[in-house]
């Protein structure tokens, strides 16, 4: 998709089906990803990228080839707008959201930058050095399925108190969370990932699960180490200001649940509902009908006591 | 006795039960958050540094992911589960982590030209429904049926007024004439309505002289016949000769009147020249044919000659 000026106008209904996916709508696609490099790359940087790209394998693009030439200007202190407007082309081409961008350097040996985009501007990147990196070929064992929905679960204190590492938090969920789906296969929960948050480091590990027969329903879980293991440093950050992140959060009217009204539960937990009637003739209200009680041609005081009979009868029912 | 031994039964059956459960219980100081919409969990322990150190490092986050991934696969089952086509899966709730949206929320697109003007003048959308009864199709299904029943030679009942949608004065009548003559006695003791009229053209349409029959009038009409055309002199017949001569002054004007106006009155000319071309044309052969054979197509009664 070329950046011309103007709309462009679908001519086919497959052209027009591709564009509108791509629209804004109300409940999103997968985030994609765009993995690449900058100007010079170590060997574990390399293959950082791709064991990530194995992970994330449908929604996201690794680009072996581009590396951006202009990279002196990476030394910059953040933002590093030139990459801003190349990231900006790249991720309106491939329709991607997040990006991981990997680098190395004597003053920033082994550099990951994970980021997320909102329309197509940043809106947080956080800056991790690897320290000590396990491949996934490195460790031999039998691996996951591509494309299951991994398990995360985020341990440390850090991640509750620490403003980074709960923006951190965050971007690890939506980096690594996969499509929402509505329900998900018992025997598919295989994939396991743990961030741990720890003396200023965060270990990522990624496990297999085993479902072992316990004595009840739920099983008992036993880990195996698969995928890559990576020990990350917290190294720069560049977040969003508070209103662009409000901005993010805001959900459209039409996706909140709609309340149901005339509903409303006393202290016992009883529910309870309005009905709203029209106005009742009382006199001409249809009764059941006692042959007994009508009206005779008999004495008055007969008749009184008739008379105030059905008003009775009326109140009870 | 009997006391005593419910109290073991009981306290042997809670035994059993944490037994059971013992191999899926983890002990933490403080409950982990959950988002099972996303299948995540939040652990928000301390995490035990020295322990950390003492132990192999890998060993200790294996035991404490073990730890964690079990309370988060014990909140997952905790969930409603179905058979979807002998796999069973559990349904999830929605994600409580709010994370920010890709692109901002679409937004209504604004109203095209004419939906304004919709708006301005309050006009308000008709639904068209899909199918319209057309006569066309009535009366193609009408001969398809007829053609199957003379293929299978089955005997169907004669004359039919096929339907049409707007049925004009003429076909009333028809129609009601019709009904009128399809009884017992075809129609002879039919009461008439008080303005009705009678119908006309009913009775034969062509009449025959009978085969054998008056011979010296049949005589007569053939040697008239040949009389006829053996003349070289086209007959006159007064009336048609005068109506042609007040058409064609009418033609005139109407004409004269149309070029002054300009292309439109081209147009309409030239109709009015071709059917008068093709009027005259038809009388001429029309009338002719009524009385015995007519002067040839090619050359017109005595009108006015020379202009078409």
């Amino acid at each position: 998709m070329k950046q011309k000026e103007g709309v462009i106008k679908p001519k086919t209904k497959r052209a027009k089906r591709f564009l509108d996916n791509r629209a804004p709508k109300l409940t999103e696609n997968v985030k994609n990803v765009m993995i690449m490099k900058g100007g010079n790359t170590s060997m574990t940087v390399t293959q950082a990228l791709k064991d990530i790209y194995a992970l994330k394998k449908p929604s996201a693009v690794l680009y072996k080839n581009i590396t951006f030439k202009y990279n002196v200007f990476i030394a910059l202190p953040f933002p590093i707008t030139n990459i801003f407007c190349l990231q900006e082309f790249f991720s309106k081409k491939t329709d991607s959201s997040l990006f991981l961008f990997g680098s190395h350097n004597k003053k920033r040996p082994n550099n990951l930058i994970f980021g997320r985009l909102f329309d197509f501007h940043v809106l947080d990147m956080i800056e991790l050095g690897i320290e000590k990196y396990n491949s996934l070929s490195a460790i031999k064992n039998s691996k996951c399925p591509e494309g299951t929905k991994p398990m995360l679960v985020f341990a440390g204190e850090a991640f509750d108190h620490d403003d980074d590492h709960k923006r951190l938090k965050s971007l690890l969920t939506d980096f690594f969370r996969g499509p929402v789906v509505p329900s998900v296969r018992l025997a598919g929960l295989e994939h396991v990932l743990h961030f741990t948050a720890l003396e200023g480091k965060i270990y990522m590990r990624s496990y297999r699960s085993l479902l072992k027969k316990s004595g009840c329903r739920t099983p008992r879980i036993e880990l195996e180490e698969i995928g890559p293991s990576f020990d990350f440093v917290l190294r720069r950050t560049h977040l969003a200001s508070d209103d662009l992140y409000k901005t993010a959060h805001r959900q459209p009217k039409a996706l909140k649940p709609k309340k149901k009204k005339n509903i409303s539960h006393d202290t016992f937990g009883t529910k309870f509902g309005r009905l709203h009637m029209q106005k009742q003739d009382l006199a001409k209200l249809q009764t059941r009908k006692m042959k007994g009680l009508r009206k005779r041609r008999g004495p008055a005081a007969a008749a009184e006591g008739e008379t105030s009979l059905k008003t009775a009868k009326v109140e009870v029912e | 006795m009997a006391a005593c031994s419910i109290e073991d039964l009981l306290a042997k059956a809670e035994q059993d039960e944490a037994e059971k459960l013992k191999s899926i219980t983890v002990q933490k100081e403080l409950d982990l958050e959950f988002d099972i919409g996303n299948l995540v969990a939040y652990d928000k322990n301390r995490i035990d540094i020295r322990q950390f150190r003492e132990q192999k490092k890998e060993d200790f986050l294996r035991s404490l992911a073990r730890d964690n991934t079990q309370l988060l696969v014990n909140e997952i089952w905790k969930h409603p589960t179905e058979r979807v086509e002998e796999v069973i899966v559990v349904k999830l709730p929605e994600p409580t982590t709010p994370l920010p949206r890709e692109k901002p929320p679409p937004k209504p697109r604004p109203p095209t030209k004419w939906e304004e003007f919709a708006k301005l003048k309050g006009i308000q959308k008709k639904k068209k429904t899909n199918l319209v009864w057309d006569d066309k199709v009535a009366k193609n299904e009408l001969h398809r049926l007829r053609n199957i029943a003379r293929a299978q030679k089955i005997k169907v009942p004669g004359v039919g007024l096929t339907p049409i949608a707007q049925q004009s004065k003429s076909d009333l009548a028809r129609a009601v004439n019709v009904a009128k003559s399809s009884t017992a006695s075809a129609g002879k003791f039919q009461d008439r309505l008080p303005k009705e009229k009678a119908p006309r053209n009913t009775g034969k349409k062509r009449k025959f002289q009978p085969v054998i029959g008056n011979f010296s009038n049949e005589k007569q009409r053939q040697l008239d016949l040949l009389k006829v055309m053996d003349s070289k002199k086209p007959r006159l017949d007064v009336n048609k000769a005068v109506n042609k001569q007040m058409r064609e002054v009418d033609r005139e004007e109407a004409a004269a009147k149309f070029k002054k106006g300009g292309k439109k009155g081209r147009k309409g000319g030239n109709f009015s020249g071709k059917g008068k071309g093709g009027g005259g044309k038809g009388k001429g052969k029309g009338r002719a044919g009524g009385k015995g054979q007519g002067p040839p197509s090619g050359k017109k009664g005595a009108g006015k000659p020379g202009k078409r």
